[in-house]
């Protein structure tokens, strides 16, 4: 009888305890999943380092496995044991993870950081907030790069990638109906709020791919995300679509005749999702890694390193200058007012529903 | 071939001697039969009893000795092969978050929409799904056959927790003491029961004869105590009810006003009380109340196909993978914008062949060359075959795209020569020709490698015999020296064709669009749209189409005649 008071009164004291004594239940060590490359280093930079310096003896293990994430985290319930603590996904894919159970859910007012203008953070991130489990981080676009060399006139509206006649020559267009189809449906004079009520029509389909159809011979599609910068360097493509970031280091590190033209630039998201079924501590970890990594200055740090947008308004005015090469990185972001005066944000929910019928009928109109 | 079957072996064997065994037997038992008995061994045995056993030993020993290899092969090569096919069939997921539904579905005509029954079945099922977030998968699941249901079952996840609410507003206004977990705990649970002091609360346990005058309630009472203490490991002495428990308990009570009588005390007098008012009580139906959430649930089109794939084993995947697919009306082909995979099927095969074609016409020539040549050069030769075969994949690929691309070497030097004009160069990439050129460089060597180790074996006196016998080069070659040869091109064929035919980083990095492959669509479905069950269905017919070829072949050419040295 004794005894049992005693490991209960210890209980209690313990659990009180747990609130002051929370560091000490933190795993030490915690796997983050990203990209590579440019991306993966940049978070490196603004994020993970200042967080071990902080937090010294945390060890941080990274992986490239974000392409990969939903089919491994999938891969990874079923066989019980969940390697990854903390994973960096596109918005499309965190909704997909979320769907199947995979990442767990996060309140964003009660798990992350206030905004440094005192705004909630469901506020700060506003419409951002895809998804349950999702904590966006970067706006990145898919927009126009084009060799100012190879061109007569310089393009100013999307439409000129249909317009074979002013701007001769192949385009490189991305290998999914995502983005393209809304696109299409834009200059064949749709307006930008009906889009996707046009194209979840039978004819509104017909009539985008028929639009896509007309430049079909003239286009190279591209699946990496290396691809256009690529085929715009070597000359192959007049102009093709690619992320903002990865033309910014085409022109600006590498000085390629190449410029950007961001009309309707299709927004999207990359944000981080924690896994579902970690044990408490490392659950802990993560989320304590989430909520420092994703404050209003650390999402504008990232931005120095490169050129993606933070994803929190109360970020945007803290932009600051490249790290090595000293430009301003303000002008070249996709949320950058200037840049952003034609811009299309994705209905996440409309393509989670349509993606697949869409899908196979893109893969089998490029097959004909 | 030589020939090893065990009577061929000249010395004694366990196998045979039993053989001779069982002839002595028969030979004695037909002759004289008060002679007749088992020969025996020397240690008094009968002689097949301790064949046997050694027999049986040897066999145990070779046992052994594979077991390793055997377990290994088994566990992670049969076992997960095996798994990843059964997934093309397998559908328990919406059996097992919609079990009530698609209990009353059973009944149900396909006709329009269900009744109301089915409604409530659903508001059930949804709501513990929604606890548990399975909805959501099952969402996704369905999506891959109708449009529109992913969103559906997302949007009414999130509605479900109201559906009730208006029942239980009006219970807890009629006594409060129906919003006390306490009163639902003294109602619902067995005398005597208490979540306890552990960590975990105690499983519920439901009290006797609840079920039988209360049985939705009880049905969904005891989900609601279920999914407390497991998923948010709380007491349910502690948490009031989900909104559709008083909803439950509203059916019940006016189905079933006499309910009070299987209770005593404060309970019967507080169920009485509100099996008097529940007639008068504000009610909707399920169905309005689902309709509301989304107009999709009042088409039988929705309904339709939660019937169609209710049942635990699907033959839907199979179907799409064949342009096909499994509506409420039966079986019927894809709309014709859709039907894909036939085609990648059939350009898969096309393009496996004529590389496996062009990896011959190339591969025999240079086989021939190093077989025939002297050492030293043939070495160097080599040396540059297996270069390539020892770069990267993705380098080699990669060298292939600065190669061949508009402004690419190729096209570059011919336009230089004059050969093409500058507004007019090749498409050597992105489309068919850039798969097939690539392919047949990144596998070459597994048709010289072959071809070059049977060559090596073929005696250069037997060319040279026919030669002084009169034939001409010609002759000599295609009537000797060609069939020596041939098992080489068999086991080279059989390698080149089954390594393209499951082909996928090259033909995604330089295929373009026509120039994709099968395995391209399955990567797809794995990684991306996550339908595993049609990345399976499809993966199962390509090792079909695979074994069905190569047991034509069998037929065709004999697998005896392959040989790779």
């Amino acid at each position: 009888m004794k005894l049992k008071t005693l490991l209960a009164s210890t209980a209690a004291a313990t659990s009180l305890a747990g609130g002051a004594f929370a560091e000490a239940h933190m795993a030490d060590s915690m796997t983050i999943v990203s990209w590579g490359g440019a991306y993966q280093e940049s978070q490196r930079k603004a994020y993970a380092e200042p967080y071990m310096e902080a937090n010294p003896g945390v060890e941080v293990i990274w992986d490239e496995s974000s392409a990969e994430a939903v089919a491994k985290l999938r891969a990874m319930n079923e066989s019980g044991s969940i390697s990854w603590d903390v994973v960096d996904v596109v918005a499309s894919d965190a909704i997909r993870l979320c769907d199947e159970g995979l990442a767990m859910e996060i309140d964003a007012d009660e798990q992350l950081a206030k905004g440094d203008d005192g705004s909630d953070a469901s506020d700060d991130f506003g419409d951002l907030l895809v998804s349950d489990c999702f904590i966006p981080q970067i706006v990145y676009s898919t927009t126009i790069g084009y060799r100012t060399d190879m061109l007569d006139k310089k393009p100013e509206s999307i439409c000129a990638i249909f317009d074979t006649e002013t701007y001769p020559g192949k385009r490189s267009l991305e290998k999914r109906p995502i983005g393209n189809l809304e696109w299409a449906l834009l200059c064949d004079g749709v307006a930008k709020e009906d889009i996707y009520d046009v194209l979840e029509t039978e004819e509104g389909q017909d009539r985008a791919f028929e639009k896509l159809a007309t430049i079909k011979d003239d286009v190279i599609w591209w699946s990496a995300g290396a691809d256009t910068p690529q085929l715009l360097a070597d000359g192959e493509v007049v102009m093709g679509s690619a992320y903002n970031g990865r033309l910014f280091s085409l022109i600006e590190e590498q000085d390629q005749p190449v410029a950007m033209m961001w009309d309707a630039q299709v927004f999207d998201l990359d944000g981080w999702i924690i896994p579902e079924g970690l044990s408490d501590e490392r659950k802990a970890r993560a989320l304590d890694f989430i909520k420092e990594s994703t404050n209003t200055q650390k999402l504008a740090d990232q931005a120095k390193y490169i050129s993606y947008g933070p994803a929190r308004q109360s970020s945007a005015p803290l932009v600051g200058k490249h790290a090595e090469l000293g430009i301003d990185m303000a002008p070249h972001m996709p949320t950058d007012p200037a840049n952003a005066t034609n811009t299309f944000l994705y209905n996440y929910e409309w393509w989670a529903d349509y993606r697949d019928d869409l899908d196979s009928k893109f893969q089998t109109w490029l097959a004909q | 071939m030589s020939n090893t079957g065990p009577d061929a072996i000249t010395g004694p064997t366990p196998d045979n001697a039993i053989r001779q065994a069982d002839i002595a037997e028969k030979e004695a038992a037909g002759g004289d039969a008060a002679h007749a008995g088992p020969v025996l061994a020397a240690d008094g045995t009968p002689l097949k009893q301790s064949l046997n056993r050694a027999l049986r030993r040897q066999k145990l020993r070779a046992l052994a000795l594979i077991a390793p290899l055997l377990v290994f092969i088994l566990v992670t090569f049969i076992a997960p092969i095996a798994d990843m096919l059964f997934r093309s069939v397998e559908n328990e997921i919406v059996e097992e978050t919609l079990p009530r539904t698609i209990k009353v579905l059973e009944d149900w005509d396909g006709q329009g929409v269900p009744g109301e029954p089915a409604f409530e079945a659903l508001a059930y099922d949804l709501m513990i799904a929604a606890e548990l977030k399975n909805h959501t998968r099952l969402g996704s699941r369905l999506n891959y056959e109708t449009t529109g249901v992913s969103s559906l079952f997302r949007k009414s996840g999130r509605r479900v927790d109201d559906i009730g609410e208006v029942y239980a507003d009006q219970f807890i206004a009629l006594d409060p003491a129906w919003e006390e977990p306490a009163t639902w705990i003294a109602l619902m649970a067995a005398p005597g029961w208490s979540a306890g002091e552990g960590e975990i609360p105690a499983a519920f346990e439901m009290r006797d004869g609840v079920a039988e005058v209360l049985p939705r309630t009880a049905d969904m009472y005891g989900a609601f105590a279920d999914v407390i203490r497991t998923e948010d490991e709380e007491s349910v002495a502690d948490e009031e009810p989900w909104n559709i428990v008083y909803e439950a308990l509203y059916r019940d009570l006016s189905e079933n006003p006499e309910a009070a009588i299987a209770f005593d005390g404060e309970n019967a007098a507080r169920l009485a009380a509100a099996a008097e008012a529940v007639p008068g009580f504000e009610t909707t139906t399920m169905s309005e109340i689902f309709i509301d959430i989304d107009k999709d649930w009042g088409s039988n089109n929705t309904w339709g196909t939660i019937e169609a794939f209710s049942s635990r084993y699907t033959s839907g995947y199979f179907l799409a993978s064949a342009d096909y697919q499994l509506t409420p009306d039966g079986i019927e082909r894809q709309p014709e914008d859709q039907q894909i995979y036939g085609l990648l099927f059939q350009r898969t095969l096309f393009m496996s062949m004529t590389i496996m074609i062009s990896c011959v016409l190339l591969g025999y020539p240079v086989a021939f060359l190093l077989s025939n040549l002297p050492m030293r050069t043939s070495n160097l030769l080599m040396i540059l075959v297996l270069l390539p075969f020892w770069t990267s994949l993705l380098v080699r690929t990669s060298a292939w795209k600065v190669l061949l691309q508009q402004q690419g070497v190729i096209n570059d030097i011919l336009v230089w020569i004059g050969l093409v004009a500058d507004d007019n160069r090749l498409e050597l990439i992105n489309n068919q020709t850039g798969t097939i050129i690539a392919m047949t460089h990144i596998l070459l060597p597994f048709m010289i490698l072959p071809l070059y180790s049977v060559m090596k074996t073929i005696p250069p006196s037997y060319v040279r015999a026919a030669k002084s016998l009169g034939a001409t080069d010609w002759t000599a070659f295609w009537r000797v020296y060609f069939p020596q040869s041939v098992p080489g091109i068999g086991a080279g064929c059989i390698l080149v064709f089954i390594l393209s035919i499951g082909y996928y980083i090259t033909p995604e990095l330089v295929g373009g669009t026509t120039g994709t492959f099968i395995s391209n669509r399955i990567a797809y479905h794995i990684s991306s749209s996550l339908n595993w069950g049609l990345a399976a269905a499809l993966g199962t017919i390509l090792l079909a189409v695979v074994l069905v070829l190569y047991w034509i072949y069998d037929r065709i050419v004999g697998i005896d005649n392959v040989s790779l040295g």
